[in-house]
């Protein structure tokens, strides 16, 4: 175990240092510097500017100097918004993405199971093709076409719940509904095979037959089976959730690390794209890290370090 | 035990010599086949008819095809022609889908998008299949240390957050079609090459395959004659698969202003631009890109679950 541990946290080091260095060299490939724009600064201006953002060395130089300054978690300064640093940007936006994505993870994680048992249990039943339905279209529907639904449904049309921004509960609504779509549709759906596998086995059968009740049975002997492909894919579900939180909060005007990031793209702010980059990359790469490990407490049968040549 | 009473054979009734009759027997019959023999695919493609859904899927996506190689063609209008007159019309008999906010056709500009939707699917797709299958049939069928050394390569890959990746590829290369194919295909090719490499791994130690490396085969001519077609179940549904998350991916970069630009169309960029005027109430902005987006990813969707089924009985539930 420990040594899959280390194993693991080798390559995710090696995978952070691709990312840092492919974002630097990235942004530091296309032509221009950011301040030969907009108004005139004299010489003195411009070199003072260049010599503070370190852009007068070389590459290399400069790559070291990022690299030091990321390994110490700092991002360094917006060059478009000349008063923040990166790391202000992310500590304020940071927590409003992460409860967000929090509370979409675990609306689509109980939605999405319970309706991946209830369509297993009524399999090829009314509320099976009913569900599951439901499943398809929520994969087909991309999120942002969700959210303006919801928003011209329940918001302007209805006038049920408001529009946008993050400040009361009930702003939460459509924006968790709209992100949690998808993620749910996908585990409902391997939910459900995964179900339907786990209730043809022989202690299933054991345990109806002993006349236990279907909740006993379902909830305390299947479920803890039919969940582990779902523990497999929290991983990539929680990327997806990740990504997706730059578009809903792009519409619903959330003041979540996502619209810092997509302003900083379109502004070509390039501190902000590479620390916000670094940063999700790092929480990605550590969700993958956990999630691996806990499949691997979950099921005993899985041994970690012996993974290769099946 | 031993008490068991000793027992006499129960008594064989003779039988006349005359009852036993040779059968007669002949070789072509016994040989005949009495069904037509399907192949593989044969069979796999009765099994995908049976499928309502696939077919449903498969269906959508022929009349999607035609329509984005006609649908521009069929129309009166031109898909960057702006007549500021009629702005954001609803639906009539002129423009069938509407006009947007540069009074532009929807109607073109949907085939439009459904051009560029398409061959960006089906052109990741594909890189994808090429690079994935090429990797992962070597790392496959050479095994051992080359192995072991590519799939380290796969596993830092695989760590990167594909959308961002995507993202941060776009902003650096600037929005265009190819940029768009490229940062798919950065990553995009993993899944595939996992996917080989695992069939590879399997199928190589075959007879077959030890039998054709007895009569001196070249290693290139044994992963392309004899290992790929025997994988090639796996793989067409991934391809199908795969080709969705990259329209999909495509529309998302479009709806962040980082895809197709004006005057082109695409869905997502469609989508993006029709945002604004949803609150007052110019549904068919949004409804023609949003629909056909969905439309497609579900047919794909279904189509590659039908082939799944189809190709891969076992799994079959």
């Amino acid at each position: 175990m420990l040594h899959y541990i280390l194993k693991r946290l080798g390559s995710m080091a090696v995978t952070l240092l691709v990312i840092i260095t492919l974002t630097f060299f990235l942004m530091h490939s296309i032509p221009g510097s950011p301040f030969n724009e907009e108004r005139a600064t004299s010489e003195a201006v411009q070199k003072n500017l260049e010599s503070f953002y370190h852009l007068d060395e070389p590459l290399y130089v400069q790559y070291f100097i990022y690299l030091k300054s990321v390994a110490t978690f700092d991002f360094g300064p917006s060059i478009k918004k000349s008063s923040q640093t990166v790391n202000e940007m992310l500590g304020r936006g940071f927590p409003v993405s992460f409860e967000l994505g929090m509370i979409t993870l675990i609306v689509a994680i109980f939605s999405g199971i319970l309706l991946g048992i209830i369509a297993a249990l009524r399999h090829n039943g009314l509320i099976d093709y009913l569900a599951m339905t439901v499943a398809v279209v929520g994969i087909s529907v991309p999120n942002f076409v969700m959210a303006t639904l919801l928003i011209q449904q329940l918001a302007v049309t209805w006038g049920i719940l408001p529009v946008a921004t993050w400040t009361s509960p009930k702003h939460m609504i459509l924006p968790t509904l709209a992100l949690a779509t998808g993620p749910m549709a996908i585990i409902a759906r391997l939910t459900r095979s995964s179900m339907l596998e786990v209730m043809t086995q022989d202690y299933i059968r054991t345990a109806k037959a002993k006349g236990l009740s279907p909740v006993k049975i379902v909830f305390k002997h299947a479920l803890k089976n039919a969940l582990l492909p779902v523990v497999t894919i929290l991983g990539s579900l929680a990327a997806s959730i990740l990504t997706g939180t730059f578009v809903i909060e792009k519409i619903f005007a959330i003041p979540g690390m996502g619209k810092y990031f997509v302003e900083s793209i379109n502004q070509r702010d390039y501190p902000v794209i590479m620390g916000t980059t670094i940063f999700y990359s790092t929480v990605l790469i550590m969700m993958l890290f956990l999630v691996d490990l806990a499949y691997g407490i979950l099921d005993p049968r899985i041994k970690l370090h012996k993974k290769e040549g099946k | 035990m031993a008490l068991r009473k000793h027992q006499e054979p129960p008594e064989v009734p003779s039988i006349p010599d005359d009852w036993f009759v040779p059968i007669e027997k002949s070789d072509s019959e016994a040989e005949a086949v009495v069904r037509p023999s399907l192949s593989y695919w044969q069979d796999a493609w009765r099994r995908l008819l049976k499928n309502k859904l696939a077919m449903m899927g498969l269906f959508f996506l022929s009349v999607l095809t035609f329509m984005a190689i006609f649908g521009p063609i069929i129309s009166p209008h031109t898909v960057d022609h702006q007549d500021l007159v009629n702005q954001n019309l609803p639906p009539s008999s002129e423009h069938w889908f509407g006009t947007d906010e540069l009074g532009r056709d929807v109607f073109t500009r949907t085939w439009y998008g459904a051009r560029i939707s398409l061959f960006v699917g089906i052109a990741a797709a594909l890189i994808d299949f090429l690079i994935g299958v090429i990797y992962g049939g070597i790392a496959g069928y050479k095994g051992g240390r080359t192995d072991h050394f590519m799939m380290r390569i796969i596993e830092v890959l695989y760590g990167l957050p594909y959308l961002l990746v995507v993202i941060l590829i776009s902003v650096v290369m600037g929005p265009s079609l190819a940029t768009i194919i490229f940062a798919l295909t950065i990553t995009g090719w993993i899944g595939m090459a996992r996917i080989v490499r695992g069939q590879v791994l399997q199928i190589k130690n075959y007879e077959y395959v030890l039998a054709s490396k007895t009569f001196g085969t070249k290693t290139a001519r044994i992963i392309r004659k004899n290992l790929l077609p025997n994988t090639m179940g796996p793989i067409i549904v991934q391809i199908t698969l795969s080709v969705p998350s990259a329209i999909f991916a495509e529309a998302f970069l479009s709806f962040l202003g980082l895809g197709i630009q004006a005057p082109l169309a695409s869905w997502g960029s469609m989508a993006s631009d029709a945002l604004p005027v949803i609150l007052s109430g110019d549904w068919w902005r949004l409804f023609f890109p949003a629909f056909f987006i969905s439309m497609t990813m579900f047919s794909f969707n279904v189509l590659g679950d039908g082939l799944q089924d189809a190709l891969d009985p076992k799994l079959r539930r």
